[in-house]
């Protein structure tokens, strides 16, 4: 946005996304798990105009066969397949090499947990896991807790983007580590997507407005009553966010500072 | 023979290769990803690699995840 919507007002658009040596033009990242059927999942892929969309991995049901998800993802969206279910850097790697081996790309989602109560994802093993797939030439995401010292291990080792936790995995909790988050935003020199725990679309333009890059959202869009609707509605927030952000928002203060001149009243001032 | 596939044995009556397995217990070939014994077997060698008795096979696929 170089004329910061003065010359061309009327379609005022955000600057493009760039990530793993691609440009993007939304910042909308959305996961596919959950959702009650495929018509809902192709419709909110749609409506939610995501570029990066993920998807996991996982052995086959071969007494019962499975529809393929891949049916439902249009051929231009960028597949960033998850490592979840790695309980370790180890695992990890090995399902990241698995995924490659479909010919989907070499896009990968790190997702080390070795909790099955908070889902939190295991830093030092996702450090490892990044050191070693981004020498083998992935694009590696890695979803991590908010720890700046972390952050900085994953962008060294490699990571094209960090992706804090704004709470817990599916939980809807919206921004519980905001502050970590921001120290993350102003230290990292790297995109940062906040991934995880965002419930509605108010909080992803709140994450937006803090100046993070991008947000990716599954549970909250593929849970609702309505996937396609609020696919559209965070897609449209994360926008607002984002501009919200541009626009550099004015300092809050304790005080009212009337909008309206105080001097020209039609009566005098005693 | 019998083979380990996707954690479950199976019993099979005749000489397979792994293409003949994927075809009959997979809906999607060419979205499979195998691993035979831990290692990764590219799809140009499915044809050609013939499932021998005691083989741990792993097909997988994609699934919706965030």
């Amino acid at each position: 946005m170089s004329d910061l919507g003065l010359k061309n007002p009327e379609n005022i658009k955000d600057t493009s996304f760039s990530l793993g040596g691609r440009n993007f033009t939304n910042r909308f990242l959305l996961g596919t798990g959950k959702f009650k059927n495929k018509k809902e999942l192709s419709a909110s892929i749609k409506a939610s105009g995501s570029q990066i969309v993920t998807v996991a991995l996982r052995r086959i049901d071969v007494e019962r066969h499975e529809e393929n998800i891949l049916e439902y993802i249009p051929d231009n969206v960028t597949l960033l397949i998850n490592t979840s279910g790695a309980r370790n850097a180890e695992e990890a790697i090995r399902l990241a090499r698995l995924a490659k081996e479909a010919g989907y790309g070499n896009w990968i989602k790190i997702e080390v947990i070795n909790d099955s109560k908070y889902l939190l994802p295991d830093n030092q093993e996702t450090i490892k896991a990044t050191e070693t797939l981004a020498k083998e030439g992935f694009i590696v995401l890695p979803y991590m807790n908010p720890d700046m010292y972390a952050a900085r291990d994953l962008i060294s080792a490699g990571a094209a983007a960090v992706m804090p936790l704004g709470s817990l995995i599916g939980s809807n909790q919206g921004l519980q580590t905001k502050e970590f988050i921001k120290i993350l935003i102003n230290e990292i020199n790297a995109p940062i997507i906040v991934d995880a725990g965002i419930g509605a679309p108010s909080q992803a333009a709140e994450a937006m407005e803090m100046g993070a890059d991008a947000v990716l959202v599954n549970t909250a869009v593929a849970t609702a009553q309505h996937p396609p609707l609020i696919a559209k509605a965070f897609a449209m927030a994360i926008t607002a966010g984002r501009l919200s952000f541009l626009s550099k928002l004015p300092p809050v203060s304790e005080k009212a500072n009337a909008s309206s001149p105080l001097t020209g009243f039609l009566y005098n001032n005693k | 023979m019998i083979i380990q596939l996707n954690g479950t044995q199976k019993k099979l009556t005749q000489a397979s290769t792994l293409a003949g397995i994927i075809t009959t217990f997979t809906k999607n070939p060419e979205h499979v990803i195998a691993e035979v014994n831990g290692h990764i077997t590219k799809k140009a060698s499915w044809a050609k690699t013939q499932v021998k008795d005691g083989d741990v096979i792993e097909l997988v696929s994609f699934v919706g995840g965030g």
